[in-house]
């Protein structure tokens, strides 16, 4: 099972806090945003944004990241703190 | 330094800080301490030339944290400072309320305003907090901080 979680404006957007997904193999990260995208469409004109970053168990990751069984993939829009 | 310690000066809470306490807890740290900086974040009441409201803010709990850690853990190493403290909070804060408070300290200024204006700025650039402004046309996610 990967757990995928949905962050600010794409929460907003997708109406939702994210989704798990059970996967038999490894995926990349950029596999996995076409599983969201078919889930999501509210999502699918963000998605691929140069300015919207992904994390994989916390870590900032690219869209060749892999990721696995257990793994928590977080959707990042652009940060607002401070 | 202990870790219960370095929980205590990087933090994500709901509730309002003291900047007297904040300092004061950094300054416990060393008595070799003769200047500190601190840079206050606060609620103001515009954005974009709209009226702001109130301010509601997200974080990823637990990756948040992690990159103030990080952040305090990098000054030290690459700032000649004694000690930093980071304390956002989150959840909903009404204008003029504090947002954000970074400490510095070291041994002369110099060295503390270059810590803390870097620390802000890192901030705003790795840690994933996100903040909603209510204006009159309703709740607005702000995609990006100057």
């Amino acid at each position: 099972m990967v757990t995928v979680k949905f962050f600010a404006m794409l929460k907003t957007l997708a109406k939702s806090e994210g989704k798990q997904y059970e996967i038999s193999s490894p995926i990349t990260v950029g596999e996995l945003k076409e599983l969201i995208k078919k889930d999501f469409p509210a999502l699918a004109g963000l998605i691929d944004s140069r300015s919207l970053l992904v994390s994989v168990n916390q870590e900032f990751a690219t869209r060749t990241t892999v990721v696995k069984d257990g793994d928590e993939v977080g959707f990042l829009p652009p940060f607002s703190g401070g | 330094m202990k870790e219960d310690t370095v929980s205590e000066l990087v933090r994500i809470q709901h509730e309002d800080f003291s900047i007297d306490s904040e300092v004061k807890r950094v300054m416990a740290s060393s008595r070799g301490i003769g200047g500190v900086t601190i840079f206050l974040g606060a609620a103001r009441d515009f954005s974009k030339g709209e009226s702001i409201t109130g301010l509601d803010f997200e974080h990823y709990p637990g990756m948040a944290e992690k990159k103030l850690l990080d952040i305090r853990e990098r000054a030290l190493k690459n700032f000649d400072i004694i000690e930093m403290s980071i304390v956002h909070r989150v959840g909903k804060i009404d204008i003029g309320e504090n947002i954000v408070l970074i400490v510095a300290a070291s041994a002369h200024r110099n060295d503390a305003f270059m810590a803390c204006e870097w620390a802000i700025t890192e901030l705003k650039r790795t840690t994933p907090i996100w903040k909603r402004e209510t204006t009159q046309k309703g709740d607005v996610w702000v995609s990006q901080t100057p």
